[in-house]
């Protein structure tokens, strides 16, 4: 299996004639993934890469039996495009949008607070599950099936894990991009959770960064619920400290908030800590065998 | 995004929060009209600059006459400020708050932040204000209160009485403090602001509750739909190394070393400095093209990073998902052809169009030198300066 998207997904693009979308939708169409069409409010009853536009989701829905949505719109849109997906009753929402304002998100997190709904973002590359189903915007030629899960905060360092891993002959079930904005819709404990019920995952690399508690709260949840293995990495060891936005945001994140206090304690959690990322591949390689 | 306290409490007044009477002067008769027309006996002299800790760094002063306001406004005004969070090289003062001075019986804290634990706008309290609230966290954390609030309900009257209780306010004061929590929170949401601080909130005089001193910070993805806090923004404040990259769409950010870092997307950028510290180098800066870096972004990304006296060598270092490897690769041929770059530029491409862009490397002639992977990149970037030295 894989986790959240699957073979089986049908999936909408909301924003789908715009120029980005365009081309990642024919990019998902090609590595295997079923796009059965999208929404553009305005274009209703079009057909755009022979598939049909709808002026809402709900239409989409009803008229596709979509279960997954990418929302390409622009960050002003995004909050406003999630929530129309979450109404709609999606159940996989993928944010790829960079800049949407925090106090949207904190109210979109609201809102789907008694929705079952995954979203995947925002600020992220999206998902892939290798040949079967990709949302999002990552290069598809690096990523090939395979037994392990990713999960990272950041895009191009995933893309960075991964193909150390290719290059050593590892594949991956599903790859998760949880997105690197303050809030976001999924977080790591979610994501390992899906990873530890797969069957075909056998274990799993998770990549943080500096800021937020929530690389060591999914190191404390993995090491009560979790049997397979963790090759961790938080990436700002050098970034530098003080950057950061006043007390109030001192005192909420802690003294734990340093790459190095967040790994040392995640090692203590039982996760494969890698100290170099540029080791990511190869440790997984010794650690998961 | 920061602005000053002057600003922050003019916002604040507006929202009815209780703030000393005072004005922004930018010279010393200019401060002398403003301490007379406010009357009193006692006036405070505040610089104005984005930094804390303006009072340990002689930044905040208690006048008992008008010459004496006239005499720390032109010590203030024009000089270097140097506090704990300027760097030593300080920041230049250009206008000072002068505000009536009054008698304070007791300091507490109040901000509020975008807290990424509960993903809410959360409340933090305390009834230790002052300067060293970060110390009472850390060494006494019961003291600290912190409410996450309901977006859909906003902070509730009963929720901020409880938090006034909570700090140690009794009769009266609990639904002054309440208010004045409801009014930040107000402002707060409104504005879009990231993190908003009254430190102290104080019991003055007679015990009205003041907000003597503000400090707010807001969020530039929603700066689109707030023109009234844009125009806020003092350039003067900002590294201008970091204003020109945003004016490019890159986010750069300066730090102490000597090799520069040109990479796309904030995860991979701190990698590679970590990388590089991880073989004994010093990152000169944090530099991210981010998606869509045209040949101009990345000829930009050089003239800013080169800016640095202090870079001995370069090493870029793309991943291409959204961008694309021939662009970058065009980019840096560009760049070397119309900048003067006499340092060593390490190379590292990988992801889509890599096939193309690595050969517009090799045949333009220029000495790049090609790093197969992330840990080849930083041993060889690395390498270079041992070479140098």
């Amino acid at each position: 299996m894989s986790v959240f998207v699957h073979k089986s997904s049908r999936v909408i693009i909301q924003g789908f004639t715009g120029q980005h979308a365009t081309f990642h939708a024919e990019e998902s169409m090609k590595n295997g993934t079923t796009v059965v069409g999208g929404v553009t409010p305005g274009k209703g009853g079009q057909q755009h890469l022979g598939l049909p536009v709808f002026d809402t989701v709900s239409q989409a829905v009803a008229e596709t039996g979509a279960d997954v949505s990418g929302i390409f719109v622009p960050p002003p849109f995004a909050a406003d495009a999630i929530m129309e997906s979450l109404e709609a009753g999606i159940g996989v929402i993928v944010v790829i949008a960079d800049g949407i304002p925090v106090q949207d998100m904190v109210r979109v997190k609201r809102y789907a607070a008694d929705k079952d709904a995954i979203i995947i973002g925002p600020n992220t590359p999206g998902i892939i599950t290798p040949d079967a189903c990709k949302v999002g915007i990552m290069p598809s030629h690096i990523y090939t099936p395979g037994r392990i899960g990713v999960v990272s905060r950041s895009g191009t360092l995933n893309y960075e894990a991964v193909q150390q891993m290719s290059e050593l002959g590892m594949g991956q079930t599903t790859s998760v991009g949880i997105g690197g904005d303050p809030v976001n819709g999924t977080d790591f404990v979610t994501v390992l959770r899906a990873f530890e019920e797969d069957p075909e995952t056998e274990a799993v690399i998770m990549i943080g960064e500096i800021g937020g508690p929530q690389e060591v709260d999914a190191a404390r949840w993995a090491r009560e619920n979790m049997s397979k293995p963790i090759v961790g990495f938080v990436a700002g060891v050098s970034a530098p400290p003080g950057r950061r936005m006043g007390h109030a945001g001192a005192i909420i994140s802690g003294e734990a908030d340093t790459a190095n206090a967040k790994m040392d304690l995640m090692e203590e959690l039982g996760v494969h800590v890698v100290r170099n990322p540029a080791l990511i591949g190869e440790t997984a390689k010794r650690v998961f065998g | 995004m920061n602005i000053h306290e002057y600003q922050t409490k003019e916002l604040l007044r507006g929202y009815g929060v209780p703030v000393p009477d005072g004005r922004v002067a930018h010279n010393v008769d200019n401060a002398a009209t403003i301490a007379e027309e406010l009357g009193g006996d006692k006036w405070v002299v505040k610089a104005q600059i984005h930094a804390g800790g303006r009072g340990k760094g002689g930044g905040v002063k208690v006048a008992s006459s008008l010459d004496e306001v006239k005499q720390f406004t032109d010590e203030m005004i024009g000089s270097n400020l140097v506090t704990p969070q300027t760097g030593a090289q300080g920041r230049l003062v250009q206008r000072v708050l002068v505000e009536q001075a009054c008698n304070i019986n007791k300091e507490f804290y109040l901000g509020m932040v975008i807290d990424r634990a509960t993903q809410r706008i959360t409340v933090i309290a305390s009834a230790s204000g002052g300067m060293n609230i970060e110390e009472v966290a850390r060494t006494d954390p019961d003291r600290v209160i912190r409410e996450p609030i309901d977006p859909a309900i906003g902070l509730a009257s009963f929720q901020a009485r409880k938090i006034a209780a909570k700090i140690g306010f009794t009769g009266k004061q609990i639904g002054e403090a309440a208010r004045m929590m409801q009014a930040l929170y107000r402002c707060f949401r409104d504005k879009d602001a990231l993190l908003a601080e009254i430190n102290p909130l104080a019991d003055i005089d007679d015990g009205k509750l003041m907000a003597l001193d503000a400090k707010m910070n807001f969020d530039s993805n929603a700066m689109y739909r707030r023109p009234g806090i844009t125009e806020l923004r003092d350039f003067d404040e900002e590294d201008t190394k970091e204003v020109e990259a945003s004016g490019h769409g890159l986010n750069y950010i300066a730090l102490d070393g000597d090799v520069g870092c040109i990479v796309n997307g904030a995860g991979l950028a701190m990698a590679t400095m970590d990388a590089i510290s991880f073989h004994n180098g010093k990152p000169a800066n944090f530099l991210d093209v981010g998606g869509g870096a045209s040949p101009e972004k990345v000829g930009n990304a050089f003239r800013i990073v080169l800016q640095d006296p202090n870079v001995k060598a370069i090493l870029v270092n793309i991943f291409a998902g959204i961008n694309r490897c021939d662009w970058i690769a065009e980019g840096l041929v560009q760049a070397m052809r119309e900048l003067e770059i006499n340092v060593p530029i390490v190379v590292r491409l990988a992801g889509t169009n890599v096939e193309l862009g690595a050969p517009i490397l090799k045949d333009s002639g220029f000495p790049f030198i090609m790093a197969d992977n992330l840990d080849d990149a930083a041993t060889k970037v690395v390498a270079t300066l041992e070479g140098a030295s």
